[in-house]
């Protein structure tokens, strides 16, 4: 497939890429750094390259709220939001995953408050993890791109029915120009191909009753229902990723292994300072130290076998964190890693890093190799540690 | 227009039988009443509180129209995204069944409305969605125990504003929430009760008919909260009219209309006394807040024929 090479901002590509979705309604509230994704679309509208219905709501909990109304009457719907935004839209987040509603949404990764801070970290969708979204994770404009594209297939697909977010991270990828890879809109939307729904509210001659109250004799086997629903969603993010490589040449799974095969010391991570880390894991490389990343791009469902496959055998793992778990054991993908490795025998740390948007420098991945290489050799490194904050 | 009875009771009942709304709910009889006038072409959200729980129960619904309820303070909203679903669906022909016109009825009580809610109703209603956002008003948020709402008269006790020894009910008086939709500027505003049946239906027509947002506010006596025999929920209805505690009017594009005024207004202590939320008022010393009461309707009801009188000239 021929692609257009263009040069855009992680914000841009991703309010192109919900465009060629032909979505029918999009209600979003505007928060730093997702306001741009937000001016691109209402652009689209306004000029007429989209027919899209926006609901400009007073706030990101009506956001929600309307992408639930929308998509339980059967359109393709989306919204985007950040940090607080995504906190105040949190009751109803859950409300969407419940209703087996397949809404995506583009969740620019901002600190949550306080203090308020509008820089990147992922407290905002870690905040959200359990309640029931398929999380996508991207590198940069591309991925963030890729990911906006494939979403509706994962959300819309019979034996899923989630919401999705993708993720990218703000400022970092929100705001800053990148070269990417376009398809055209017709082979997009091929590729996306029309929404289907199974209801609508708005089927009047066969009417439904949606969210009614359900209390402790139904409750539970709905939940569990719901459970089984996440079993089947790996095997439909393999296979949808498999047919986007297919068109576009370009290869998703759970995660990239990027010089993973060999490699003795792994760190795991997830958003755009993976980029950071490869340029340092090529100088290590260098010197013929075995590192590796594997950079984690589902992280809802989270994909545990994979993972403990992947990781089986080496000398030293560490995590890497862009959000705390206040009075937990460590942030929420490092208890994630150590839980999928229970029972194998490997070395594993963490880090909390890059909280509100604090840079993550090259030094800082030397550290962290650094202390691999101790943590492989037998030392000890401490299980959390905090990386590039000043003590 | 189909505002007489005759024709009104041959119209399909679209609230089934069975609820589980307390004996002598009016809340039950505003929604069949609502229902009655608009048909099958309709899609119903309802707000958390005590009409959409005793409505729906898993694995039974009560509902013959497709029905949605999501969460407590977003009604307007979720019935916002419906409707503005059904324009994009409509204009891409993509709707499910062929329809011109589908009626989008949210509704929530005081709870939903007045306070939690009011933000998301008050974005629902700037937009200009076509949608008609129906608030049925108890006074208070009965479903979770009969607490404190900004609905609640003076003097009304409530499980968080109790007569006791030394505080008498609810301290402050009703907001005003007919006219702060009345300031959006949208086509249709009204108040009515479950007693003024053919007025209810009328406003309801009207509502639906407008072409864009429309707000009702329905007086909805709750034997359980409000404590009176359960037979007694219509009459009290008619008495609120009667009191001008709850006048009957529509602002119809920004214009006052009130639709029934009173040949003597009834003093507000005989509509009182027939409820035991106000019991303590009736006692020594509290005679006071009586009068306050007294004086806060019949100043409202002055405000209200001003406002008529001046859309009049």
């Amino acid at each position: 497939m021929e692609q257009k090479l263009v040069a855009l901002s992680g914000n841009e590509a991703v309010a192109y890429a919900f465009k060629q979705a032909r979505p029918h309604v999009a209600s979003a509230f505007p928060i730093t750094p997702q306001t741009e994704m937000m001016h691109k679309y209402a652009e689209f509208v306004a000029n007429g390259e989209s027919t899209t219905e926006m609901i400009l709501v007073e706030s990101e909990h009506s956001a929600m709220s309307a992408a639930v109304g929308s998509a339980a009457a059967g359109a393709r719907t989306f919204t985007a939001t950040s940090s607080a935004g995504f906190a105040l839209m949190w009751e109803v987040v859950y409300i969407a995953a419940s209703l087996r509603l397949p809404i995506c949404m583009a969740l620019v990764n901002r600190a949550l408050s306080g203090n308020i801070n509008i820089h990147c970290d992922h407290s905002d969708s870690m905040g959200g993890r359990d309640a029931g979204w398929i999380h996508l994770f991207s590198e940069n404009a591309q991925e963030s791109y890729d990911n906006a594209i494939m979403a509706w297939r994962i959300a819309e697909h019979m034996d899923v029915r989630l919401p999705v977010m993708v993720n990218y991270d703000g400022f970092i990828i929100s705001h800053t120009a990148d070269a990417l890879y376009m398809l055209p809109d017709e082979a997009a939307y091929e590729f996306i191909g029309k929404y289907q729904p199974k209801y609508s509210l708005l089927d009047v001659e066969n009417p439904i009753t949606v969210g009614p109250l359900d209390l402790t004799d139904y409750y539970f086997e709905h939940k569990s229902s719901q459970l089984a629903a996440y079993d089947k969603v790996p095997g439909v993010i393999q296979a949808v990723s498999e047919e986007f490589a297919a068109l576009t040449g370009r290869q998703y799974g759970f995660a990239e292994e990027y010089k993973l095969d060999d490699a003795d010391m792994v760190m795991v991570m997830l958003g755009s300072s993976a980029g950071t880390a490869k340029d340092v894991i090529d100088e290590y490389r260098e010197k013929g130290v075995k590192v590796g990343l594997l950079k984690l791009r589902t992280f809802r469902p989270f994909p545990v076998n994979y993972i403990a496959e992947k990781l089986a055998g080496r000398k030293a793992v560490c995590v890497l964190d862009r959000s705390a778990s206040f009075g937990g054991q460590g942030g929420p993908v490092f208890m994630e890693i150590r839980s999928a490795m229970y029972g194998q025998q490997v070395p594993i740390h963490g880090y909390i890093y890059g909280l509100g948007g604090r840079d993550f420098d090259l030094q800082q991945v030397g550290t962290v190799i650094e202390n691999l290489q101790k943590a492989a050799a037998g030392g000890a490194v401490k299980d959390i540690n905090l990386l590039g904050n000043r003590s | 227009m189909a505002t007489n009875l005759k024709q009104l009771t041959g119209h399909e009942d679209l609230l089934a039988g069975g609820h589980r709304a307390c004996a002598g709910c009016t809340g039950s009889n505003i929604l069949r009443q609502i229902m009655l006038t608009a048909g099958r072409d309709t899609v119903v959200g309802g707000a958390t509180g005590c009409m959409e729980v005793v409505t729906t129960i898993f694995p039974y619904t009560a509902w013959k129209t497709s029905f949605i309820h999501s969460a407590f303070e977003n009604c307007a909203a979720t019935i916002s995204g419906v409707e503005t679903a059904f324009r994009s669906l409509k204009k891409h022909g993509e709707l499910p069944v062929e329809r011109d016109h589908i009626n989008f009825i949210a509704f929530g009580g005081d709870g939903g409305t007045y306070d939690i809610g009011l933000q998301s109703l008050s974005g629902a209603m700037e937009r200009g969605h076509n949608m008609l956002y129906v608030c049925y008003d108890n006074e208070a948020y009965m479903n979770t125990g009969i607490q404190r709402s900004s609905a609640t008269p003076l003097g009304a006790h409530t499980s968080t504003a109790p007569a006791g020894t030394v505080k008498q009910g609810k301290e402050q008086n009703r907001k005003d929430l007919t006219k702060i939709l009345v300031a959006h500027n949208i086509p249709y505003v009204a108040q009515t009760t479950p007693f003024h049946w053919k007025d209810l239906a009328m406003k309801v027509e009207k509502a639906l008919a407008c072409n864009g947002p429309a707000f009702l506010n329905i007086l909805m006596p709750c034997t359980v909260g409000w404590h009176f025999d359960p037979a007694l929920g219509i009459e009290i209805s008619k008495e609120a009219v009667e009191t001008n505690f709850w006048p009957l009017f529509e602002v119809e594009n920004g214009i006052y209309k009130i639709n029934q005024k009173p040949k003597e207004r009834k003093p507000i202590a005989d509509w009182m006394k027939k409820q035991g939320r106000f019991k303590h008022l009736f006692k020594p010393g509290n005679e006071h807040i009586l009068e306050a009461s007294q004086k806060y309707i019949d100043s409202e009801w002055e405000k209200l024929l001003k406002l008529e009188a001046k859309d009049a000239e």
